[in-house]
């Protein structure tokens, strides 16, 4: 069902630039050639009855019920599969055409329940109003000849039922899994009243190929395919835009609500990052927000050891400051600080900035960005002049080539890779560079031209091997390089990159990828058309990360494919607002806008806006800070949303690290691994209890709007804003929309960004300025930020974390669909029936050597510590690699994982670990520990026994 | 800090800057690098190792770390390029 107030123009909008002039009952309607009838028709306020058509799909042209009379042409065409042509006439009604249409409709519903006032889809049906509009008085067939009244609900699926009964065979649903989702789980099976719909081989959906993204859900005109939220909760009222808070797509949504309670979340047509499409997460993985494990009520205690105290709000903030100032007053100035958190709003990350810098008066303040994009940040900074991806999503459906390196966008970014898939049925070429074969790499009518299988940690190795192709080879485009680019720079690497030891013959034995397919993938690359490159933190989480990123910035210049739309440097970014709360001025070393705090105009700038002298020295990374807290010169933290413990590397070392702290403070909506270390809990807030804006992958500002009071009282921007005044530094915004005009005013690419402008535009793409009034989809145009393009000498370093006979495998990281980074959220849903544990991808080769099998607990080793985690025996892993997801803390992913980190940004190297599996009968150690100390959290295990154990 | 961690990330400094075919574009990146995005007390930290016979420090980040003792110093953030 589509949402309660979208109005569907019945087929897509067609973007030619050509209009075509025609009459439409007597009228004269302009419309851009290619469109239907019925879009023309609708767009001009004459509604033609549908049911098998759709906005969001290709028109089909099944149920006859859109047919009109066109002079001059006989029959009764259908207006949905017909385009419009110019001086054509049509006619929408007559009593002829009424006549087919109510035969049509009697059809249908003689085969259909007639249990309206008890369906789910009762109001917002569409058989229903079509029934309606054709003026349905009679229907002459019985139900008693043979018909689907009592075919068996599948309820598989833990968000949505399918009740064949219902089914009005109109392939909505199967079009949408076809071309929207990309997933084609569905089919039309039999022939005439046989046909059915069927999810793969005629499977419960649960156990078919669906990966529940909830197109066919919306895309049903009837209540066949329905939420079960909404079947049980009854239909919203009302409903309000908001942006998802999971991952950097950013996909815009209507919350639909009943008064304060969530209905359902609808994907919003007119969301510019998703076009009206979702993911499981988004759609559906919502019950986190009302799960009882929320933390409602603010706690204290003195030391870890102690059980929660519950305290007042001001109780809780007067002892989180004066502890704060204690710590500052023993230690120094620098020994307290605090992280922001990529999941909160960009009003939220700015004013934790700001209390940091001018409240605690130093800059030891950092993000979760710090583990996965910091070297984004660092690396396209320095070559093209701006910490962010260059296009928009919408920029890959020109793409004629798609270079995909150490991302999984199908479970990563979900709704992107739908869109990209879309792009590559269109025939696009592909290009993926992952040590695992991805989903992308084949999946239904999509085969990649290349899967160049490297070994983890040579990322910069084959990036060089490809630079080194298009160089020797002539083809790079030197009018582009030599009009856009620094000049030395470029010789210098062209030099250098065409020095033998890194073509690609010479670095087959490190990559472990066969030189030809490197040569043909490069050649490709550089002469295909438009080529765009999209990476994830397979780049980005290396000892190497920073230099990956300037070796991707490279090949982009080299082949002049930056600065319009199909080309490009695209960071896939993890979290919701990743890209903002980098932009909000969350690292240690820049102010918002990416300026460095030594910077003295920029710094007296902020001095006199925010009545604080600020220091010009870059803080500490969160890294340091853990390094700092163990040399006990850094002893208090103010940690926003984010879960360091699980989330950083080397868990023993971080839990060391905040055991020896003074006062960590923690404001999260659940008690996560790092509240276990907290002498503060502050409750937080979902996004649906606040307001603000997130920032997307694609630089794409959009709005977080409240739909409900915040469970624990306040918003938390409200919270920081306490704590500001109780530390002594007032802050009194009374909306988040005053957080933004500050923003505006001190950052020169927000400068045309307000909540009422978003508002106006839907959503912006910053930078939005004088300049650019209503924002900026494609980047580098004509000139790059920095002026000329730099290249950037990029050597390939072996990383430290070898293997050897001790530890011959290489462990590597990444995540799921169905689950979202540590999991808080997705693990208190029923998103855990698709992944209820982190599994351990081993080949049946390296399996076989050790006796493992599908489902045997392995246990790995590494440098840093152990874990158990169970096999999944499979040949998407190459010989000598392990993977794993990070979901679940018990899976202790990071007790494993080192500290080795990127050199620039010292973001850790979650993605090269050497290790070693083995059988064991159980679980290990680690879990043991684990588990005695989390399920008694009022009297724990105390923690150092946990966590300082091997 | 730990001394050993800030030599060795010094040292991985050192490696990406060790490809600069002129020694001393090596030394000035590094250099740059480290008063741009290190916080004071570890720049002082590296300083202090430098001056230890053994403390780890490779040729070029070595050499670095001198300079950054020198009275002049580097300009925090003298400029963005080469980090
Ligand atoms: S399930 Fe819904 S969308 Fe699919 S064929 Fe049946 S009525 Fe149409
Ligand atoms: S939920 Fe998505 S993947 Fe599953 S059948 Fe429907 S459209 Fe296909
Ligand atoms: S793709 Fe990302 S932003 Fe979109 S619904 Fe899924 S999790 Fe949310
Ligand atoms: S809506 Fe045109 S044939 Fe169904």
């Amino acid at each position: 069902m589509l949402s309660i107030v979208e109005q569907d123009f019945g087929t897509p909008r067609r973007a030619t630039a050509k209009r075509v002039t025609l009459t439409i009952d007597g009228v004269e309607v302009q419309a851009p050639e290619g469109t239907s009838i019925m879009r023309a028709a609708a767009e001009a306020g004459v509604k033609i009855p549908k049911l098998c058509a759709s906005e969001q799909l290709e028109a089909f042209g099944s149920c006859r019920l859109c047919l009109v009379q066109i002079e001059g042409m006989k029959g009764l065409p259908a207006s949905c599969t017909t385009p419009v042509a110019q001086g054509m006439k049509v006619t929408t009604q007559n009593p002829q055409i009424a006549d087919v249409r109510r035969g049509v409709m009697e059809l249908y519903i003689s085969d259909h329940p007639l249990d309206c006032l008890t369906c789910p889809a009762n109001g917002h049906c569409e058989l229903q109003d079509m029934a309606g509009v054709v003026g349905l008085r009679e229907v002459r067939y019985g139900y008693e000849g043979e018909n689907h009244l009592d075919a068996v609900k599948d309820e598989s699926n833990p968000y949505f039922t399918f009740d064949p009964s219902k089914c009005i065979v109109c392939s909505r649903c199967v079009r949408a899994c076809d071309e929207r989702q990309g997933t084609f789980a569905l089919t039309i099976q039999g022939r005439g009243f046989e046909s059915t719909v069927a999810a793969s081989q005629d499977e419960p959906f649960m156990d078919s190929e669906c990966v529940s993204c909830g197109a066919c859900v919306q895309a049903c005109p009837t209540a066949t395919l329905s939420e079960k939220t909404l079947i049980e909760k009854g239909q919203a009222e009302h409903s309000t835009i908001t942006t998802c808070a999971y991952c950097g797509v950013g996909c815009s949504f209507r919350a639909e609500m009943k008064g304060e309670e969530l209905v359902r979340m609808v994907p919003d047509m007119n969301g510019m990052a998703n076009h009206g499409h979702s993911c499981v997460k988004g759609r559906f993985a919502i019950g986190y927000t009302t799960h009882p494990d929320r933390v409602l009520k603010p706690a204290i205690r003195a030391k870890i050891s102690d059980p929660w105290r519950e305290v007042s709000w001001d109780e809780a903030i007067s002892y989180a400051a004066s502890e704060l100032k204690r710590i500052q007053a023993k230690y120094g100035r620098e020994s307290i600080g605090g992280v922001t958190s990529s999941r909160c709003t960009n009003e939220e990350v700015y004013i934790v900035q700001k209390l940091i810098r001018a409240g605690f008066g130093n800059n030891n303040v950092d993000t979760c960005a710090r583990v996965c994009h910091s070297p984004t940040g660092y690396g396209l900074k320095v070559t093209l002049g701006e910490s962010a991806g260059t296009q928009n999503f919408d920029s890959v459906m020109k793409s004629d080539v798609i270079f995909v390196i150490g991302a999984n966008p199908t479970d990563g970014h979900p709704v992107f890779a739908s869109q990209m898939k879309q792009r590559l049925r269109q025939g696009a070429k592909l290009i993926v560079a992952d040590p695992r074969t991805i989903d992308l790499v084949r999946s239904p009518h999509i085969e990649a031209a290349y899967h160049l299988k490297l070994r983890p940690g040579t990322n910069v190795a084959l990036l060089n091997s490809i630079a080194h192709v298009i160089v020797s080879e002539a083809l790079v485009k030197e009018d582009f390089v030599r009009e856009r680019c620094e000049v030395p720079a470029f010789e210098k690497w062209r030099t250098f990159v065409a020095a033998p030891g890194n073509s690609p013959e010479a670095m087959e034995s490190v990559t472990g990828v066969p030189a030809a397919e490197v040569r043909a993938a490069a050649r490709l690359f550089a002469t295909g058309g438009n080529g765009a490159i999209y990476y994830g933190l397979g780049v980005t989480e290396h000892a190497q990360g920073s230099t990956a990123v300037l070796g991707i910035a490279n090949l982009a210049m080299a082949t002049g494919n930056i600065g319009r739309e199909g080309v490009g440097v695209n960071p896939m970014r993890g979290q919701n607002n990743v890209q903002g709360s980098c932009d909000m001025g969350s690292m240690p070393h820049e102010f918002p806008g990416y300026r460095h705090v030594s910077d003295t105009v920029v710094r007296e700038m902020f001095e006199t806006a925010w009545g604080a002298p600020l220091s010009k020295e870059p803080g500490l990374r969160i890294p340091n800070m853990f390094e700092a807290a163990l040399a006990q010169e850094f002893m208090g933290v103010y940690i926003n949303g984010e879960d360091l413990v699980q989330s950083d590397p080397n868990t023993q070392h971080v839990a060391a690290a905040l055991m020896s702290m003074e006062c960590v403070i923690v404001q999260d909506i659940f008690l996560n691994e790092t509240a276990k270390f907290a002498h503060v809990l502050l409750p937080g807030s979902t996004f649906l209890e606040k307001d603000g804006t997130f920032t997307n992958a694609e630089r794409r500002i959009s709005r977080v709007r409240k739909v409900m009071q915040p469970k624990a009282g306040f918003a938390d921007w409200e919270v920081t804003q306490k704590l500001a005044n109780a530390m002594g530094y007032p802050m009194n915004y009374r909306d988040p929309s005053e957080i933004m005009d500050e923003i505006a005013r001190t950052t020169p690419t927000f400068t045309g960004v307000s909540f009422d402008r978003i508002d106006e535009l839907g959503s912006i793409q910053w930078p939005c300025n004088e300049a650019a009034p209503t924002g900026t989809p494609t980047m580098h145009i004509g000139e790059f930020v920095r002026g000329k393009g730099k290249f950037m000498v990029t050597e390939f370093v072996a990383s430290a974390e070898k293997v050897n006979a001790r530890y011959p495998l290489i462990l590597t990281t990444g995540r799921i669909l169905s689950q979202y980074n540590v999991g808080a959220q997705t693990r208190r849903t029923e998103n855990n029936q698709w992944h209820s544990e982190d599994r351990l991808e081993i080949h049946p080769h390296d399996a076989d050597e050790r006796s493992i099998k599908e489902g045997d607990w392995v246990g790995i080793v590494s440098r840093a510590g152990e874990t158990v985690l169970r096999a999944r025996v499979t040949e998407r892993v190459q010989p000598g690699v392990v993977y794993t997801t990070f979901h679940f803390p018990e899976s202790g992913a990071n007790v494993i994982t080192t500290d080795n980190s990127d050199w620039a940004t010292n973001c850790p190297e979650y993605k090269v670990t050497a290790v070693q599996a083995t059988r064991v009968s159980q679980p290990g150690q680690w879990q043991k520990r684990f588990r005695a100390f989390s399920e008694v959290p009022e009297n724990p295990v105390p923690a150092a026994e946990v966590f300082n154990a091997k | 800090m730990s001394g050993d961690n800030i030599i060795k990330m010094a040292n991985d400094i050192g490696h990406f800057y060790g490809a600069e075919p002129l020694r001393e574009d090596a030394i000035a990146g590094i250099a740059n690098h480290i008063s741009r995005y290190w916080a004071k007390r570890m720049r002082e930290k590296l300083v202090e190792q430098a001056q230890h016979q053994d403390c780890g420090l490779e040729e070029l980040p070595l050499a670095a770390a001198r300079r950054l003792a020198a009275p002049t110093g580097v300009p925090a953030a003298a400029k963005i390029d080469g980090g």
